[in-house]
C-alpha cells in the first residue's frame, strides 16, 4: 500500500495542491484536509504515516508569518503530534509550513531565539534559487541527494535570522547556492531573502523533521524548469521529485 | 470580527496601546526613506514601529503573555507600551518626530480580527483589537526637528492614505467601531410630485448618477403604481441602472454622420461572435465571464475589469479588491481560478511634485501602491499572477488605469444559471460593512479635485484569505451539485446580485438574516454595501452548503428565498425597504442616445528626421512602456499551482521578456496547456483608435501564437477604458476602436466572448475643464497548446542557429514608439490592418508544432531592432543580422518600423529546409552568435551589457514600497 501523506488546509493555505501533486508524484496517498474537520475529528495524524505543511499564508499571515497555524498546532494538535514524533513519522513544511514547525518549536525556532523574518529585500520575492543538501546532514529526506535542487522561492517572510548562529549547527537541510553550486555567500539574488549562513531550510535533531522555504514541490516535473530546452536538454529537469522520494521511502 | 456581546457588559474593559520594535533585522525602512526624498522632503531616517490597539480586561501577566506569544518574534524585538515611547527610541536625538496611522473605523482589518481569534485561542480576554503603524521621523537637519507643516506634507504624500487611514502626531486614539451605534431607519423619498429641478436635485443629493431622462422614468413608473419609493428602491435602481452594471453607453442608440450604430455591444461585438459561431464558445457576454472549451472534459473561464477609480483614491486597495472582484467574477461561474493578469497604466514616474494636480496622488506613489495591491491579492489567494504589462501615458497621472483579468477551469458543463423558486439565497464571505456603499455609481462618474472626501466610503480593503476560503467552498459545492445558480456580489452589494439572480424568477430577502460587521448600519446600507470577498448562491437544500462552509471557515448564511413572483422584496424586521417590479427594475431604464462627431483620422506626411539608431535603440529599450518590469513581476507569485511553463520573464538569468504564458491548469490531464496573450497599443490610439484595435488584436494573437497556441482556436477579450462618452469627439473614437475590434476578430477568426468597458475615465479641473484619458484598449487572447514538449523558449537558445523573419522587412513610423521617445509626431501612416497577417500566424503555429522552432520572439514595439535585443539578452548570446535585399544597411523602417503578424524564429540550420517550406513568408536574417553583440547589418551594434542596462537597470524606481502596508507577507 502506498504511504498515506497527510495535508492540513489552514485559512488562507494555498499551495497544498501542489504539495500534493509532489508527494503522489513520489508514490504517496495524499489527504487534503481544512483544519476544522482535523479538529472535528474527520480523519487524525495517526491514520496517516506523513504529515506535510503546505506553503500559502495561512490566516493571511496575520501577527507574523506561520505564528497562528504555529498556535494551532501546539494548542490543537499538541498530543497528536507528540504520538506521531514518538512513532518517528516523517514531517515536512515547506513556505508557510516551515514557518509554522519553526514558531511551534519543532525546528529550531523560539526556544534557541530562531526565527524566520521579512526578506532583505522588504519585498516579496518569486524567483528561482538553487539549494545544495547539508553535507554531513543524516536526514533521511536528504538521502541521495547530491546535485543541487533547483526551485522557485515565493515569499515576503523568509529570512532565517538567529541570535547565535551556533545552535543552527547539524540543523540545517539546504542552503543556498548560486548557478556554479558554490554558496551564495549571502549574495542577491542567490540568497533571495538574506538569511544567515545562506540557510535556506532546517532539520530536527532526528531529522525527520524537515523544513525549507523553497517550494521544491514546484519542480518535480521536466516541463516546470524555466531552462528547459537549453543545454541541449541537460540540467535535471523535474530535479526536486528525488526530495519526495526519501521522504515517502523514509516512513517506517 | 468584533464583539458586540461585550456591550452587554456594565464596565468597559481597559484599552491597551502598544509599540512593537523591529529588533536586530529591520528591512522596512529603506524603502520608505527613499520614497520621502523622491519627494523632496529633507529627512534623516523614518524608522516603523507597529502599533497595536487592544481593548480587554488583560492583567499586567496576561498582557506580558500576549506580547510575547502574539506579536513579537524571538530574535531581538521587543514591545513597550506606546505612552512610554513618545520621545522616540534610546539614542535619538530630540529631534524626532512621531506619527502615528491607523485604519479609519470599519475599514477591513483581518490582523486586528486574527489577533482577537488567537487571543482566545490562548484563554486572553480581548474584545477588539487594531493594527497601525508609529513612525519616527528624524530631520535631515540634527538639531531641528521637521517642521510641522512639513511634516503635514509628508503623513499625507508618504505616510498614509486619507481615504482609509487616521494619522496623528504622538498618540493616535484607537478607532474601535461604537458597539451601540444605532443605524437609520427606512426613508420613503416623494419625488411623484417634484418638477425636474427637483428630480435633478434628489439626483444630486444622494449621487444616484442618473440623468434627468432616467429620472423621470423613475418617477413616471411610481406615479402609476401611485406610491413614493423608498431610499432602498431608489438607491437600488440606481445601481441598477449605472453605467457600470448596464453599460448604457454600449447597449445605446448612437448616431454619427455615417448613419445609426444600434449599440455597439450588439452591432460590432457580438456581432462579430455571431459571425465566427465558433465550435469552441459555450457562454459569451452573458453572464460574469466568457466560457469556452478547454478539452473534452474541462471548460476555461476568463474575464478582465478594470479598477480605475479606486486606484487613483486608494491605490493598494483599489488594485487589490480590482484583483479580488474579477477572481470571483471566475468563480461566479463555477470556475477554480488558474491564472492571473494586471495591465496597469500609470503617469510619468519623474513628475515634479508640485505639477501633480490638487486632490490626485503622485504616479510613483499610485504605481507603488497598486503593485503591492496586486502582489498582495493573487498572492494570497494562491494565483498565479502569469502576464501582464504596464503603460505609460501623461494622461495616466490624473487618470491611472488598473486592468486586471482572470482566467478559471471548470468541469464541461458544470455551471448551473437558473435558480428555482423556492431555493435558499445563500450568502458565503464576508459580513456587510459601510465601505463599499455606491461602488457602481461611483466608478460610473467622472473624478474631480473633490472626489477623494466624497468616495472614500466606496474604497475598500480586501481581504483575500476569506477569498481563498470562497474558492474551496464553492468548487466544492459545485461538484456536489448543491447549487441551481451562482453569482458575486460586485459592486451594487446584495442589491445588484440578488437582483440580478431574481429577474426570471423573483426574490425575498429579510435583512435581519445578513451578517454585518458592525453595526450601526442603515438598512439600505446593508443592502448596497458592496463589501468584497461574498458570493451568492441559489440553494435547493441550505444545510449541506452551511456545513461545507464551516469545514472550509467560512461564514455563511441563509437570508431569504427565490419566490417565483417576480418582484424583488427585501424587508426589515416587519418593515419593507423594497418591494420592485424585477421587469421594471431590468428592463424600465429609457435607452441612452448619444451623438458622435465625425472622425478625422487623416494623417499628414512623415518629415523626414536624422536619427541615430544606437541611441535610439537604447532610449526604446528603456521607454516606460517597454523596459523590462522583471522586478514588478518578481513580487508576484507566477509559479503557484505548479503549472506554469512559460513564465513572463525567463532565458539564461530570468530577464527575457515572453511574449505570452503557458500554464497546464491543475486537475486537467496535462497533455494540453492554456496560453494567454495580451494586447496593447495607446500610442497609436492617440491617432487612430481603429488601427489601434486592430493593433492590439494582432499584438494579443501574436503574443498567444508565440507561445504556442493554436491561431484556430483563439478567443478574445475586450477592455475599454476611455473618456466621456457624452462628448462626441471621445464617442466617435469609441465608436471607431469597436469597428476596428469587430473586424479584426472576424479577419482573425477570433471571437469575443466577454469584455468589460470603463467610461467617464475623465479628471475634471476646478475650473470645469476636462481632461480625458487617452484612449485605452487592452485585448486579452486565450487559447490552447497541444505539443507541450515544443513549446518555443524565452530568448535564443545557440549560438550559430538561423533567424528568420516572417512578416514584412519594413514596418509603419507613423504612431511608433520611436517618435513617442522622439517626443513628436512626425506623421506618417500608422499600422494599417494587412490580410496576410492570419496566414503567418498560421505559419508559426506550424513551425512550432513541427518541433522547428527553438525560440519565437514577436516584433512589437520598437520594432526589430528591440525585439532583436530583448531576445538575444534572455539567451545571453549575440545576433548577427543582414538585410535579406543583400544591401548592408537597414531602413529606419526595418529597424523601428511597427506593424501586425511580424516575429523572429531562431531554427536550427539543419531544418531550414523544412522550416522555409512551412513559412513562406519567411526570410532567413542571420543567425545567432557568441559574440555577445547584437548586429544588424552595418546600422547598428549594440551590446548585451549596454542591453541590459537599458532594458533592465536604468529608469527602475527605488522599489516598489507601498507605503500604506509595508511589503512583507
Amino acid at each position: 500500500m502506498n504511504p498515506s501523506v497527510l495535508i492540513p488546509i489552514a485559512l488562507g493555505t494555498n499551495r497544498n495542491q501542489d504539495l500534493a501533486d509532489a508527494f503522489a508524484a513520489a508514490g504517496a496517498t495524499t489527504y487534503q484536509v481544512p483544519l476544522q474537520a482535523l479538529r472535528d475529528g474527520e480523519t487524525k495524524l495517526a491514520d496517516h504515516q506523513l504529515l506535510a505543511l503546505p506553503g500559502g499564508f495561512s490566516y493571511g499571515d496575520a501577527l507574523g508569518a506561520g505564528r497562528l497555524l504555529g498556535l494551532d498546532l501546539e494548542g490543537w494538535f499538541a498530543d497528536q503530534l507528540q504520538e506521531a514524533r514518538a512513532a518517528s513519522m516523517p514531517i515536512f513544511g515547506v513556505c508557510n509550513g516551515f514557518q509554522a514547525l519553526v514558531r511551534a518549536g519543532l525546528l529550531p525556532g523560539p526556544d534557541t531565539e530562531v526565527a524566520l523574518v521579512e526578506n532583505a529585500s522588504a519585498r516579496f520575492e518569486c524567483r528561482w534559487v538553487s539549494l545544495d543538501p547539508e553535507p554531513g546532514s543524516h536526514s533521511p529526506w536528504l538521502a541521495g541527494l547530491t546535485e543541487p535542487l533547483r526551485c522557485p522561492v515565493a515569499h515576503g517572510e523568509g529570512r532565517l535570522a538567529a541570535t547565535d548562529r551556533t545552535v543552527l549547527q547539524d540543523r540545517v537541510s539546504f542552503r543556498y547556492v548560486a548557478s556554479d553550486g558554490f554558496r551564495a555567500e549571502g549574495m542577491y539574488p542567490a540568497n533571495p531573502n538574506g538569511s544567515v549562513d545562506d540557510v535556506a531550510g532546517l532539520t530536527d535533531e532526528t531529522g525527520l523533521v524537515i523544513g525549507l522555504m523553497p517550494h521544491p514541490e514546484d519542480h518535480v516535473f521536466a516541463r516546470q524548469d524555466p531552462l528547459r530546452g537549453r543545454n541541449g536538454g541537460a540540467g535535471g529537469g523535474g530535479n526536486c521529485l528525488d526530495l519526495f522520494r526519501a521522504g515517502v521511502a523514509a516512513v517506517a | 470580527m468584533t464583539d458586540v456581546n461585550a456591550t452587554t457588559s456594565p464596565t468597559v474593559a481597559p484599552t491597551f496601546a502598544l509599540v512593537i520594535g523591529p529588533g536586530a533585522v529591520d528591512s522596512s525602512a529603506n524603502g520608505l526613506q527613499a520614497q520621502a526624498e523622491s519627494f523632496g522632503f529633507d529627512v534623516g531616517s523614518i524608522r516603523t514601529l507597529r502599533l497595536v490597539h487592544l481593548r480587554g480586561d488583560l492583567s499586567d501577566t496576561q498582557l506580558d503573555e500576549l506580547a510575547d506569544r502574539l506579536l513579537i518574534d524571538p530574535v531581538g524585538q521587543w514591545w513597550q507600551h506606546a505612552a512610554d515611547h513618545l520621545g522616540g527610541l534610546e539614542g535619538d536625538e530630540p529631534a524626532t518626530r512621531v506619527v502615528e496611522v491607523g485604519l479609519r473605523p470599519g475599514v477591513t482589518d483581518r490582523e486586528g480580527a486574527e489577533l482577537v481569534r488567537a487571543a482566545a485561542e490562548l484563554d486572553l480576554p480581548v474584545e477588539v483589537a487594531g493594527v497601525g503603524r508609529r513612525y519616527l521621523i528624524a530631520s535631515g537637519d540634527d538639531d531641528e526637528a521637521m517642521a510641522a507643516d512639513d511634516l503635514e506634507r509628508l503623513a499625507a504624500q508618504v505616510l498614509h492614505n486619507d481615504v482609509v487611514e487616521r494619522w496623528a502626531e504622538g498618540l493616535l486614539s484607537p478607532a474601535f467601531t461604537d458597539p451601540s451605534a444605532k443605524g437609520g431607519g427606512i426613508d420613503t423619498i416623494a419625488i411623484t410630485d417634484l418638477d425636474d429641478d427637483g428630480l435633478v436635485e434628489i439626483g444630486a443629493t444622494r449621487r444616484l448618477g442618473m440623468s434627468l431622462i432616467e429620472l423621470r422614468a423613475v418617477q413616471e413608473h411610481y406615479r402609476e403604481i401611485g406610491a413614493e419609493p423608498t431610499d432602498g428602491e431608489l438607491e437600488t435602481i440606481a445601481q441598477t441602472w449605472s453605467e457600470h452594471c448596464s453599460h448604457k453607453t454600449f447597449r445605446g442608440l448612437l448616431t454619427t454622420p455615417e448613419g445609426q450604430v444600434d449599440g455597439l455591444l450588439k452591432q460590432y461585438l457580438r456581432a462579430a461572435t455571431d459571425a465566427i459561431d465558433a465550435p469552441w464558445v459555450r457562454s459569451a457576454f452573458v453572464d460574469n465571464a466568457g466560457i469556452v472549451a478547454f478539452d473534452d472534459t474541462f471548460d476555461m473561464a476568463v474575464k478582465a475589469e478594470t479598477h480605475n477609480h479606486p486606484s487613483a483614491l486608494e491605490p493598494f486597495g483599489g488594485s487589490n479588491t480590482g484583483v479580488g472582484g474579477v477572481v470571483r467574477d471566475i468563480l461566479g461561474v463555477s470556475a477554480k481560478p488558474v491564472a492571473i493578469t494586471d495591465i496597469l497604466c500609470f503617469g510619468p514616474e519623474g513628475l515634479a511634485a508640485d505639477d501633480v494636480p490638487d486632490g490626485v496622488l503622485h504616479p510613483r506613489r499610485i504605481r507603488s501602491g497598486v503593485i503591492a495591491g496586486v502582489g498582495d491579492y493573487g498572492n494570497k489567494i494562491g494565483v498565479p499572477t502569469v502576464a501582464g504589462a504596464i503603460i505609460h501615458d501623461e494622461t495616466y497621472t490624473t487618470t491611472p488605469l488598473v486592468f486586471a483579468g482572470c482566467v478559471g477551469i471548470l468541469p464541461k458543463g458544470s455551471h448551473r444559471t437558473e435558480p428555482q423558486a423556492g431555493d435558499a439565497i445563500v450568502v458565503l464571505g464576508g459580513a456587510v460593512g459601510r465601505d463599499g456603499v455606491g461602488g457602481a455609481t461611483f466608478s460610473s462618474q467622472s473624478m474631480g479635485v473633490e472626489t477623494a472626501e466624497v468616495a472614500g466610503s466606496s474604497v475598500q480593503i480586501g481581504d483575500p484569505i476569506v477569498e481563498k476560503g470562497l474558492i474551496d467552498v464553492v468548487c466544492a459545492a459545485r461538484d456536489a451539485e448543491l447549487y441551481t445558480a451562482i453569482t458575486d456580489c460586485g459592486a451594487g452589494g446584495l442589491s445588484s446580485a440578488v437582483g440580478e439572480m431574481a429577474e426570471h424568477v423573483g426574490a425575498r430577502v429579510d435583512l435581519d438574516l445578513v451578517p454585518r460587521k458592525y453595526p450601526g448600519l442603515s438598512p439600505w446600507e446593508v443592502w448596497l454595501s458592496e463589501a468584497q470577498e461574498r458570493m451568492v448562491l441559489a440553494v435547493p437544500e441550505p444545510e449541506a452548503v452551511l456545513e461545507l462552509a464551516r469545514r472550509w471557515s467560512v461564514d455563511a448564511a441563509v437570508i431569504g428565498h427565490f419566490t417565483g413572483d417576480g418582484r424583488l422584496s427585501v424587508v426589515d424586521g416587519s418593515e419593507s425597504l423594497v418591494d420592485l417590479d424585477l421587469g421594471f427594475l431590468h428592463d424600465g431604464r429609457p435607452r441612452l442616445e448619444l451623438d458622435a462627431a465625425p472622425l478625422a483620422t487623416d494623417r499628414p506626411d512623415r518629415s523626414q528626421v536624422e536619427i541615430d539608431p544606437y541611441a535610439m535603440v537604447l532610449r526604446l529599450l528603456a521607454h516606460p512602456s517597454i523596459r523590462s518590469n522583471e522586478s514588478v513581476v518578481r513580487t508576484y507569485d507566477h509559479e503557484v499551482l505548479g503549472g506554469t511553463m512559460t513564465r513572463p520573464y525567463g532565458g539564461v538569468e530570468g530577464d527575457g521578456p515572453a511574449d505570452g504564458a503557458v500554464l497546464i491548469p491543475p486537475g486537467t490531464s496535462g497533455d494540453r496547456g492554456m496560453v494567454i496573450g495580451i494586447g496593447a497599443n495607446v500610442v497609436i490610439g492617440r491617432y487612430d483608435t481603429e488601427a489601434m484595435a486592430w493593433a492590439a488584436v494582432d499584438e494579443a494573437v501574436r503574443n498567444a501564437v508565440a507561445s504556442g497556441a493554436d491561431p484556430k482556436q483563439l478567443s478574445l477579450l475586450d477592455n475599454f477604458s476611455w473618456g466621456n462618452p457624452t462628448d462626441p469627439d471621445t464617442l466617435a473614437r469609441l465608436i471607431a476602436a469597436t469597428k476596428g475590434c469587430h473586424d479584426a476578430a472576424i479577419a482573425y477568426g477570433a471571437p469575443f466572448v466577454s469584455g468589460k468597458d470603463s467610461l467617464y475615465n475623465e479628471f475634471v479641473n476646478p475650473d470645469g475643464t476636462r481632461d480625458p484619458v487617452t484612449p485605452t484598449l487592452i485585448i486579452t487572447a486565450l487559447g490552447i497548446v497541444d505539443a507541450l514538449d515544443r513549446v518555443p523558449v524565452t530568448g535564443v537558445v545557440e549560438a550559430g542557429d538561423d533567424v528568420w523573419l516572417v512578416g514584412p522587412a519594413a514596418g509603419a513610423l507613423g504612431g511608433s514608439h520611436l517618435d513617442d521617445v522622439l517626443g513628436a509626431d512626425l506623421g506618417g501612416a500608422v499600422p494599417a490592418p494587412d490580410p496576410a497577417s492570419g496566414e503567418r500566424h498560421e505559419q508559426i503555429h506550424a513551425a512550432i508544432g513541427a518541433g522547428l522552432a527553438r525560440s519565437v520572439h514577436d516584433l512589437a514595439e520598437g520594432g526589430l531592432a528591440v525585439a532583436a535585443a530583448e531576445w538575444a539578452l534572455g539567451g545571453r548570446l549575440g545576433l548577427n543580422l543582414v538585410p535579406p535585399d543583400g544591401s548592408a544597411d537597414f531602413s529606419t523602417e526595418e529597424l523601428f518600423g511597427e506593424g501586425p503578424a511580424r516575429y523572429l524564429v531562431e531554427v536550427a540550420p539543419a531544418d531550414a529546409e523544412a522550416f522555409a517550406a512551412l513559412a513562406p513568408s519567411a526570410r532567413r536574417l542571420g543567425t545567432v552568435s557568441a559574440t555577445g553583440n547584437v548586429r544588424i547589418g552595418g546600422t547598428l551594434s549594440v551590446g548585451l551589457d549596454r542591453i541590459h542596462h537599458a532594458f533592465v537597470v536604468e529608469g527602475q524606481t527605488p522599489s516598489a514600497h507601498d507605503p500604506s502596508r509595508g511589503a512583507a507577507s
